[in-house]
C-alpha cells in the first residue's frame, strides 16, 4: 500500500503520482482530498485526488514543488512508500442535474483539482468550456487531458508563449461579454485569482464554486485550523468543503492566514536544503 | 501503626522555573520509601468511601494496604482488576473530585494521596513486573473499534482478552487519542500511552491508523466485512469558538489545533519536525480546564514571556484539576478571573496584538449551579498579547452520526447509548467515552469501554 507506481514530471515544479491506495480508490470522488506524510517527522500535507481508478486500486496526485515538504516528496521515486496516506477527505462536490453548460477555469496547479470534476460532468453529458492558465507554455498542466473534457478549451499565459497572452479573467470577461450563458462556474486556482473570478461572475449572477486551500493539519475537523469565512460564517474546509460558494467567502482573509507561517517555512526549507547538501538524514 | 500526619508525603517535582523551559515530566514520583510512608496514611476504612469515589471502583484500601506490605507487584494487579489504564489514571484523574474527595483523612488534612499512589504502582511494574499475556484461544469473532482513546483502547483490551479478534481503526497516523494529541508530555509522558498500545498489539489487537472512517469505510461497510460488532470511541474532537469578532485573525489557536502541533507533530522541535506553531511573546489562554491549563503551560514553554489564562468566572468555579492550576501558577502562568473577552483586535497585516475583555460579577447560579458571570458595565480594557488560544470546550465530531443511518444522537451532537449496556440505537453498534458524554474524563472513557466490551461479550456469545 501507498507505493508510488509512476511518476511523471509535468512542468519545471509540478509533479504526478500515481498511488497504490486500492480501499480509497473505491471510494473517492471528485473534490475529495488526501493528506500525505513524506517521512516519520513529515508535516501533514494535504493534496487533491487529481484522478482514481477503482479498477487499478490508484490514485493520482499532482503537486507543486513550493517548500520543503513538497520538494521531499518529489524526490521520492517509483517503488518507494509513502509513510502516511489518509483519505478520501473532504466533501465530493455535487452538481444539481438542471446544470447544463459549465464554464471551468483553473489557474496554475489548481488545473489539477479542476480536473476530476471537469471530467465528471463532461462523463454525465455536461457541455463545458475551460479556461486554464500558467505563468509560461510549460506551467499550463494537463492540457490534452481538459482539452479531452472540454467542448472548447482556451489556455493563457501571462507571457504569452502559449494561448493568449493574459490572464484567464480576460477570457472570461470576453466569453460572458460576447453573451455566452453558464449555468455554473468552477473556480480553482491561487486564491487571488478565485477572488478575481468571483467578482466578474457576481456580475452576472452565475454561481462560482471555488476550491479553497487553506493550511490543515488533521484534516479531520478537530483542530479547526483550516476554517475560512463563508457568509459570516466560520466553515471547517476539510469536513465542511473544500469546495464552497465563491460569492460568500472572504478571499482577503483567506489569503492573510494561508501567509500566517510564511517565515518559518521559509527556515524549514533552508534546513533542508542545507541538510541535502550534506546528504544528511531529512534527505528523501 | 497508621502515619498521622495531616499533610501528603511531598511529590518529587522539577523546580517550576527548570520545568517551564522544558517538556519534560513535572511531577517525578515517589520512591519506595515514599510510597510505604504515604500507603501507611491509610486507615483501612470499614465501608471504604474513597472507593465510591472512583468511576471505576478500584479496590482502594486493598491495593493501599499491598503497598505498606511492600508487595508492589500484587498492589499493580489489585488496582489491575478494575482500571485497564493506572499508570495514565494516576497521572490525570481529578482525584480531588473523585476518589480523594471522599477518603475519611481528607475531613481532618489532606486525602490520602491515592493518585500518586496509583501511579506509583504503575510505573513500579513498568520498571520492575513482566507482562505475561496468556491469551485465550481465538473464538473466531471479529469486532471493529472506532478511535483509538482511552475508550477504544480499553475496549479492544477487554475483548482481545475474551478471545476476540479485534481491529482499532484510528484517524490519525498516531493511535492514542487525547492521550498522544492533546495531553503534554511533561504531564503524560508519551511513552507510557506507547506502552499502553504497544501491549495491545502483543495481545493481537491491530491498530490501523489513517482510517477515517465516515470516509474510507463507514459502520456498515464494517459489517459487511465480517465485523460483528461495532464500538464507537471517537471522542470529542470538535473545537468550539467564541463567535466574537477577529477569531479569524492570525495568531488565534483552538487549543486543540496548537496542542496538535506541539505534542503530535512535535513543533517545539522545528525545523527538524517541520510543522510551525507561532507563540508570542505574550500569550491569553481563554478558559478555565485542564484544556487550558494545558495550552498556557506549553505556550510558557515555547517561549512566550507572558502567559495570561482568561476566566469568566472565579478561581472556584474552575473545572481544571487543583493540581494543573496549582502548577500553573508555580510556573508564572498569570490567572485573569473574572475576565471575559469580548473582541480580538488585528494590526495592519491581519496578525492578533490584542485582546479586549470585560470584567465579570458572579450573580445566581445557573443550571449547572454555579454562579452565572455577569459582565460590568464599562469595564472594557485591552490586554495586549500576540498570541489567543481557545480552550472552551469541545463536542462530538459529527462525522460518525452523519454517515450511519439510525445512530441516533443528542441536539449537541453525543450518540444516545443504553447506560447500562453502551448499545446505540443501532443492533451491534456500541459507543463511549466522550463520543457519548462530550468533553469529559481518561477514567469515565475508561470506565465505559470497559462496559461495553462486557456488553458486546454477552451480545456475540448469546448470538
Ligand atoms: C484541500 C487542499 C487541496 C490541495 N491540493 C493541492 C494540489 O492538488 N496540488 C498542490 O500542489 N497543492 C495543493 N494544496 C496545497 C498544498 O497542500 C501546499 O502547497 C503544501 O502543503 C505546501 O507544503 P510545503 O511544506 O511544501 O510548503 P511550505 O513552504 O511549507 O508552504 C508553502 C505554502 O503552502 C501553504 N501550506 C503550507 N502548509 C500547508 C498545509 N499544511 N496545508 C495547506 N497548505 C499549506 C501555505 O500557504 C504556505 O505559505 C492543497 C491544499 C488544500 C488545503
Ligand atoms: C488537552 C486536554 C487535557 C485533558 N486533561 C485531562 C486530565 O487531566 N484528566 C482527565 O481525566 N481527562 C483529561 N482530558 C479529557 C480526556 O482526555 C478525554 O475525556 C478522553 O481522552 C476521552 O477519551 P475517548 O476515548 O472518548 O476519546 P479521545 O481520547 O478523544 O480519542 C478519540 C480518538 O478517535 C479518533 N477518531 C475520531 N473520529 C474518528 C473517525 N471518524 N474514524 C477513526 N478515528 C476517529 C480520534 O482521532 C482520537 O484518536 C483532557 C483533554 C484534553 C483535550
Ligand atoms: S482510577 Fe482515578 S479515581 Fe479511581 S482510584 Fe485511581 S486515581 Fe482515583
Ligand atoms: S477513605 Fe482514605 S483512609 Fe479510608 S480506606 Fe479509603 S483511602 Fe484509606
Ligand atoms: S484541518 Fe483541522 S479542522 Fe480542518
Ligand atoms: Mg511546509
Amino acid at each position: 500500500m501507498n507505493e508510488i507506481l509512476e511518476k511523471r514530471q509535468l512542468n519545471p515544479t509540478v509533479k504526478l503520482m500515481v498511488i497504490n491506495s486500492p480501499l480509497m480508490a473505491k471510494k473517492a470522488k471528485p473534490g475529495q482530498f488526501v493528506i500525505v506524510r513524506v517521512n516519520e517527522n513529515g508535516e501533514r500535507i494535504p493534496l487533491t485526488i487529481a484522478d482514481y481508478n477503482a479498477e487499478k486500486g490508484t490514485i493520482t496526485i499532482i503537486f507543486q514543488e513550493v517548500g520543503m515538504s513538497t520538494k521531499a516528496l518529489g524526490k521520492l521515486n517509483v517503488g518507494d512508500r509513502l509513510h502516511d496516506f489518509v483519505g478520501p477527505l473532504g466533501v465530493p462536490v455535487e452538481f444539481s442535474p438542471d446544470v447544463k453548460r459549465v464554464l471551468a477555469i483553473g489557474g496554475g496547479v489548481g488545473v489539477a483539482p479542476l480536473y476530476p470534476k471537469v471530467k465528471m460532468l463532461h462523463k454525465n453529458g455536461v457541455k463545458i468550456d475551460s479556461i486554464i492558465g500558467g505563468r509560461s507554455s510549460e506551467y499550463v498542466i494537463l492540457e490534452d487531458e481538459m482539452r479531452a473534457v472540454s467542448d472548447n478549451l482556451y489556455i493563457t499565459t501571462d507571457d504569452g508563449s502559449k494561448g493568449r497572452k493574459g490572464f484567464v479573467t480576460d477570457v472570461l470577461k470576453e466569453l460572458l461579454n460576447n453573451g455566452n450563458k453558464y449555468d455554473e462556474v468552477i473556480a480553482i486556482g491561487p486564491l487571488i485569482m478565485m477572488k478575481m473570478v468571483c467578482q466578474i461572475t457576481k456580475e452576472y449572477n452565475i454561481p462560482t464554486m471555488v476550491s479553497m486551500n487553506p493550511i490543515m493539519i488533521d484534516g479531520t475537523g478537530m483542530c479547526g485550523g483550516c476554517r475560512v469565512s463563508v457568509g459570516g460564517e466560520i466553515k471547517f474546509a476539510c469536513v465542511d468543503g473544500p469546495a464552497f460558494d465563491g460569492h460568500k467567502v472572504d478571499f482577503d482573509e483567506a489569503m492573510r492566514r494561508q501567509a500566517m507561517y510564511k517565515d518559518m517555512e521559509k527556515k524549514a526549507l533552508e534546513e533542508y536544503e542545507h541538510q541535502c547538501k550534506l546528504g544528511g538524514i531529512l534527505n528523501g | 501503626m497508621a502515619n498521622m500526619s495531616t499533610k501528603k508525603v511531598p511529590m518529587p517535582e522539577q523546580d517550576p522555573d527548570i520545568r517551564n523551559k522544558n517538556f519534560k515530566e513535572v511531577a517525578l514520583g515517589y520512591d519506595e520509601k515514599m510510597a510505604i510512608e504515604e500507603a501507611e496514611r491509610c486507615i483501612q476504612c470499614k465501608n471504604q468511601p474513597c472507593v465510591n469515589g472512583c468511576p471505576v471502583h478500584v479496590q482502594i484500601p486493598q491495593f493501599i494496604k499491598l503497598i505498606t506490605q511492600g508487595d508492589f507487584e500484587g498492589a499493580y494487579q489489585k488496582i489491575k482488576e478494575t482500571n485497564s489504564l493506572p499508570a495514565i489514571c494516576g497521572r490525570v484523574c481529578p482525584q480531588e473530585s473523585q476518589c480523594e474527595s471522599l477518603c475519611t483523612r481528607g475531613k481532618k488534612g489532606e486525602p490520602v494521596a491515592i493518585g500518586r499512589l496509583e501511579r506509583f504502582v504503575a510505573d513500579w511494574h513498568m520498571k520492575n513486573g513482566v507482562d505475561e499475556i496468556d491469551l485465550p484461544a481465538k473464538n473466531g469473532k471479529k469486532v471493529a473499534i472506532i478511535g483509538s482513546g482511552p475508550a477504544g483502547l480499553t475496549c479492544a483490551g477487554d475483548l482481545a482478552k475474551l478471545g476476540y479478534e479485534v481491529t482499532v481503526f484510528e484517524a490519525l497516523h498516531t493511535p492514542g487519542g487525547v492521550l498522544m494529541y492533546g495531553i503534554p508530555e511533561f504531564r503524560l509522558p508519551k511513552e507510557i500511552v506507547q506502552r499502553e498500545i504497544d501491549s495491545l498489539k502483543r495481545m493481537g489487537v491491530k491498530i490501523e491508523t489513517n482510517m477515517v472512517i465516515g470516509k474510507i469505510l463507514t459502520i456498515d461497510d464494517l459489517f459487511d466485512m465480517g465485523y460483528e460488532a461495532v464500538f464507537i470511541g471517537t471522542g470529542a474532537g470538535l473545537p468550539k469558538f467564541m463567535g466574537i469578532p477577529g477569531e479569524n485573525l492570525n495568531g488565534v489557536y483552538s487549543a486543540n489545533e496548537f496542542l496538535t502541533r506541539i505534542n503530535l507533530m512535535k513543533a517545539y522541535d522545528f525545523p527538524n519536525h517541520p510543522t510551525p506553531v507561532k507563540v508570542g511573546k505574550k500569550v491569553a489562554v481563554v478558559g478555565g480546564g485542564n484544556v487550558a491549563m494545558d495550552a498556557a503551560r506549553s505556550a510558557k514553554r515555547m517561549g512566550a514571556e507572558e502567559v495570561y489564562i482568561v476566566y469568566r468566572r472565579s478561581e472556584e468555579e474552575m473545572p481544571a484539576r487543583l493540581e494543573e492550576i496549582y502548577h500553573a501558577k508555580e510556573e508564572g502562568i498569570i490567572f485573569k478571573l473574572l475576565t471575559n473577552p469580548v473582541r480580538i483586535i488585528g494590526d495592519e497585516n491581519g496578525y492578533v496584538k490584542g485582546i479586549e475583555c470585560v470584567k465579570m460579577a458572579l450573580g445566581e447560579p445557573d443550571e449547572s449551579g454555579r454562579r452565572r458571570p455577569i459582565p460590568e458595565k464599562g469595564s472594557e480594557h485591552v490586554i495586549d498579547v500576540e498570541t489567543v488560544i481557545i480552550a472552551i470546550g469541545q463536542s462530538p465530531n459529527p462525522l460518525i452520526t452523519s454517515t450511519t443511518e439510525g445512530l441516533d444522537k443528542q441536539k449537541w451532537g453525543g450518540i444516545i447509548v443504553n447506560e447500562e449496556t453502551m448499545e446505540t440505537s443501532r443492533k451491534g453498534v456500541y459507543a463511549g467515552g466522550d463520543a457519548v458524554t462530550g468533553a469529559a474524563t481518561v477514567i469515565l472513557a475508561m470506565g465505559a469501554g470497559k462496559k461495553a466490551a462486557a456488553a458486546i461479550h454477552e451480545y456475540l456469545s448469546n448470538k
